[in-house]
């Protein structure tokens, strides 16, 4: 089948995104709307002292002002992070109230603190301009450092010293006697700097009361528009579940920032019930920056210890998490259980220990973007193997190899089982397509035209298809992480998919529909992907950790198992013909070595009619499922970057990128080297390019477009792109997932290319020309000196 | 946001000292000032625009002298609010030192910004504030000196 498994089928939904037709909440007109501009806190940390709305009220066109007080009084339910970790010391987490509207105290630039509802969104907005707001300023804590720091100012009551958790894995012993027992220790600091996400298209809500059926409507721009449901339903008592319904339609990407559920989605619902209006709310750019949650912000010293031949002995790291002000939905897990589970990386150790400490900070908060804790762990696994290959004097692809995990499964002393991998396989292509053993004679090429060239790799190991639903309960989800998925075959032959997982730019439309086309021979264009609504999807997780396939395409397969099998039935009935032989095949059911056979069409209208069904089969023909993953996914791989700094300036241009994956079976290769070539963008931006800074009052001074860099096309290279494949054993496609691996594996290869050709490693990210130009005077210091 | 500055005044200290607590002067001195009303407590209300890269708005703040040694020096401080654009606040010391019948005035100031303004308009701070100051200095130069003599600088 050409549109099957492994076809190169262009996505159906971009014909709609690029000629303008797509259809996002902001799109979304409805009768009687009204809008929302909330009133945003200008300090970091302040109490409210007085908040006096009576101008905003009397503004043309304003139907109402409502606060805090209003909101908690009428019963809405503080935002919860749904994931609960206890300390080492077996207490649970700290995590301090954050109401959708302040009450008391703002805690971070953007905390909101009231909302004005008016006619317009430009009144709105001047009469939000209008709410005067007194406050007592506070001492404010901006770095995580400080967050620690004696003394340190307050920022909730229940987290003494800004603590929130402080939690470990692995055997601290052992791995201290492992260390302390190495011919060779590296020892590094490593900071992953805090980033601002971008999904092109802003947040946005449109809210609907409808005060005769006492029912809510939410469109909203979400990953995961069941999971909005529940937390709005069963944590901020929006309304009863079935009183509230969730719609998250076109939406320009995520990158996890449209996991959570904010204070806007929450404030407009209860807005509109209070009003008697819609009330929609659409970010602007420069309230994106304040209010969606930032990603990573991690300090971490970490000590790896080596044999005399090069073999790791042990892994000791110690990482603070930046949280910002309030705890965000999967904020806890990140650095926990997304981040220290993987710092085994693709290598045989024995012993491993993390601590991670999580704090408060006067800023946004911080959770899951792109990677979510992968690329934290990839990227200090990678820059400690790189540094300890150069400190050892060791080819730094061999000491990779010399301690790659040979045999599966694995596992690790940092709880996760390796199901499947090839590791020298994934640096054999990438050496071969970077052609490594070419590189002397380029940099000499280089050093010619007074450029420094260097080399530097990347082997990432990331868990997808997150995730078993009892492993990650026992570990304090608040959720089970199955998704679910309906096989409509429609009496005319055409199949709806109603799937849990939402896609926001990873092209489920056409994938989803190409697993149809393989299983039952029809046409991608006679499958329509149903998704993002709960009143069409009976319930879903979303997307998010790269899970659509390993587990939304598993249950889409398990409802086609079932489909499958009453179609064998009805055929096998009206072909009289044993259920055993019958085959689907090119768009026929047919008995295996006859001439006898049906269209695929005229099974489903055969199991419509009705007319003719086996004894006491019901009429119909539509399944569903649920699938509860059995393990994570282990994508792997090797990246290898190659760049060229200019030694006067810091400049570094990427001179050559590439990629070998792992990701299990490939539905859609060019759909799979899209999200790859996305995924490189974003970690070069993180590597080189991007950076949400704080000033010491907590202001951000990254806050638009003029300050914060994100990657153009001329700052990329084009790259080389190879796959090796081991199927995953787990699920029944064999996938592994590939939305995160480009974030994930990218970083740790350009910094250990730019530290190669400038015999510094020490050097920070972003590596912008000045941070790169001072690591080269750094280098050059200690020359001069002597 | 800190910063220093000097300016010479062709004036005795006494007239300089007089014309700076004087709002009059202050008023047509102050880069954007709209309004300049001393109150009963002996604070200054305030309104002045201004534009910081690109954020415009129009801050209402309170002004107070403190420390005020006269004729020799004072600490103005104060605080501006410009709805959604932020706040601005601060404090300078001023001292003014004879010299040849002449007056040499130095300042120092910390300020602070917030919300919009420190969003978009921060980096611009710092070339903003010092073309604001010689603007004042400037325009308080040619005041005393009852002409509209261009300043050295």
């Amino acid at each position: 089948m050409s549109d099957g498994i492994g076809a190169r089928v262009k996505r159906k939904e971009d014909k709609r995104f690029i000629t303008g037709k797509g259809k996002y909440t902001d799109d979304i007109r409805v009768d009687n709307q009204a809008y929302a501009a909330f009133v945003r806190s200008t300090h970091a940390h302040a109490r409210v002292v007085n908040l006096d709305t009576s101008a905003a009220e009397a503004m043309d066109g304003v139907i109402a002002v409502l606060n805090g007080h209003q909101l908690t009084g009428d019963g809405i339910g503080n935002i919860i992070c749904g994931w609960a970790i206890n300390s080492k010391d077996g207490s649970p987490m700290n995590m301090g109230a954050w109401s959708a509207l302040a009450t008391e105290m703002v805690r971070y630039v953007g905390d909101a603190v009231a909302v004005v509802i008016a006619d317009t969104q430009a009144q709105a907005r001047l009469a939000a301009e209008a709410v005067e707001v007194e406050y007592e300023e506070l001492p404010v804590v901006v770095t995580t450092p400080d967050a620690l720091a004696d003394g340190a100012p307050q920022i909730h009551e229940n987290a003494p010293g800004n603590l929130i958790y402080d939690w470990e894995i692995g055997d601290q012993a052992a791995t201290d006697t492992a260390i302390a027992g190495a011919s060779h220790v590296t020892e590094m600091e490593i900071t992953n700097n805090r980033l601002s996400p971008n999904p092109m298209e802003p947040r946005s809500a449109v809210a609907i009361y409808d005060e005769g059926e006492d029912h809510y409507t939410l469109y909203t721009t979400s990953q995961n528009p069941h999971v909005a449901r529940l937390v709005l339903s069963a944590f901020y008592n929006v309304a009863p579940e079935h009183k509230l319904r969730v719609i998250a339609p076109d939406v320009g990407g995520g990158f996890g920032s449209k996991i959570y559920i904010y204070p806007e989605e929450i404030t407009c619902l209860w807005a509109s019930m209070k009003t008697g209006r819609s009330v929609k709310w659409t970010s602007d750019r420069s309230e994106a920056f304040i209010t969606d949650a930032h990603g990573r912000d991690h300090i971490s010293t970490a000590k790896m210890g080596f044999d005399a031949a090069g073999r790791i002995l042990g892994l000791k790291v110690d990482t603070i998490a930046n949280f910002g002000a309030y705890m965000s939905l999967f904020s806890s897990a990140v650095p926990t259980y997304l981040y220290a589970t993987l710092l085994s990386g693709q290598y045989n150790i024995s012993n491993i220990h993390a601590n991670v400490r999580a704090v408060y900070t006067n800023t946004v908060p911080v959770d899951a973007y792109r990677g979510a804790g992968r690329p934290e762990a990839c990227y200090l696994v990678e820059r400690m193997m790189e540094t300890a290959a150069r400190e050892m004097g060791m080819d730094p692809a061999e000491l990779r190899r010399i301690n790659f995990i040979q045999e599966f499964p694995h596992e690790t002393p940092v709880i996760m089982t390796y199901d499947t991998g090839d590791f020298d396989g994934n640096m054999d292509k990438a050496q071969a397509a970077a052609d490594v053993a070419g590189f002397a004679a380029r940099k000499a090429e280089a050093a010619a035209r007074g450029k420094l060239r260097g080399i530097g790799y990347s082997a990432y190991i990331e868990a997808c298809g997150i995730a078993p639903s009892a492993a990650v309960g026992s570990l304090g989800a608040g959720v089970g992480l199955w998704e679910s998925a309906e096989v409509r075959v429609n009496p005319v032959g055409t199949v709806e998919i109603l799937t849990g997982s939402h896609s926001h730019g990873q092209g489920h439309e056409t994938t989803f529909a190409q697993i149809v086309a393989e299983r039952f021979g029809i046409p991608i264009d006679n499958v329509q992907v149903v998704h993002g609504d709960t009143d069409k999807v009976q319930f879903g997780m979303g997307t998010y950790g790269s899970r659509s396939g390993a587990v939304g395409m598993s249950a889409i397969v398990k409802a086609m198992d079932k489909v499958e099998a009453k179609v064998k039935k009805i055929a096998a009935h009206t072909l009289e013909a044993s259920e055993d032989d019958i085959v689907i095949e090119g768009g026929e059911v047919k008995v295996a070595g006859t001439d006898k056979s049906m269209a695929w069409h005229e099974v489903g209208l055969a199991a419509y009619l009705a007319h003719n069904l086996p004894e006491g089969m019901e009429p119909g023909l539509k399944e569903g499922a649920f699938y509860d993953p059995v393990n994570f996914t282990f994508p792997a791989g090797v990246y290898i970057a190659e760049v060229e700094v200019d030694p006067e300036t810091g400049v570094t241009d990427i001179v050559q990128f590439t990629a070998a994956d792992d990701f299990g079976t490939i539905i859609n290769p060019m759909i799979v080297e899209g999200q790859v070539h996305g995924g490189i963008a974003q970690g070069v931006g993180q590597a080189m390019l991007e950076h949400a800074v704080y000033d010491e009052d907590g202001q951000l001074l990254s806050g638009s477009y003029m300050d914060y860099c994100m990657p153009r096309a001329d700052d990329l290279p084009s790259y080389t792109l190879d796959h090796n494949t081991t199927v995953c054993p787990n699920n029944p496609l064999g996938m592994k997932g590939c939305g995160e691996a480009g974030a994930i594996g990218t970083p740790p290869a350009i910094i250990n290319a730019i530290t190669d050709a400038i015999g510094n490693n020490d050097l920070a990210m972003p590596a912008t020309p000045q941070t790169v130009w001072r690591a080269i005077q750094a280098a050059k210091a200690p020359l001069a000196a002597e | 946001m800190d910063m220093t500055g000097e300016h010479r005044i062709a004036a005795p200290r006494e007239e300089v000292w007089a014309a700076l607590n004087d709002p009059d002067v202050l008023r047509v001195c102050i880069p954007g000032c709209q309004e300049l009303e001393q109150t009963d407590d002996g604070r200054l209300s305030a309104v002045v625009v201004q534009k910081i890269g690109p954020v415009k708005a129009k801050f209402k703040g309170e002004v107070e002298l403190v420390n005020v040694v006269p004729p020799e020096s004072y600490t103005i401080q104060g605080e501006g609010k410009g709805g959604v654009a932020g706040f601005a606040k601060g404090a300078a010391d001023v001292a003014l030192a004879e010299e040849d019948g002449e007056t040499v005035l130095t300042y120092s100031v910390h300020a602070q910004v917030g919300g919009k303004l420190a969003q978009l308009g921060n980096r611009l701070i710092n070339s903003t504030s010092k073309k604001l100051a010689n603007t004042f200095f400037d325009t308080f130069s040619d005041h005393l000196n009852g002409s509209d003599a261009p300043d050295e600088e």
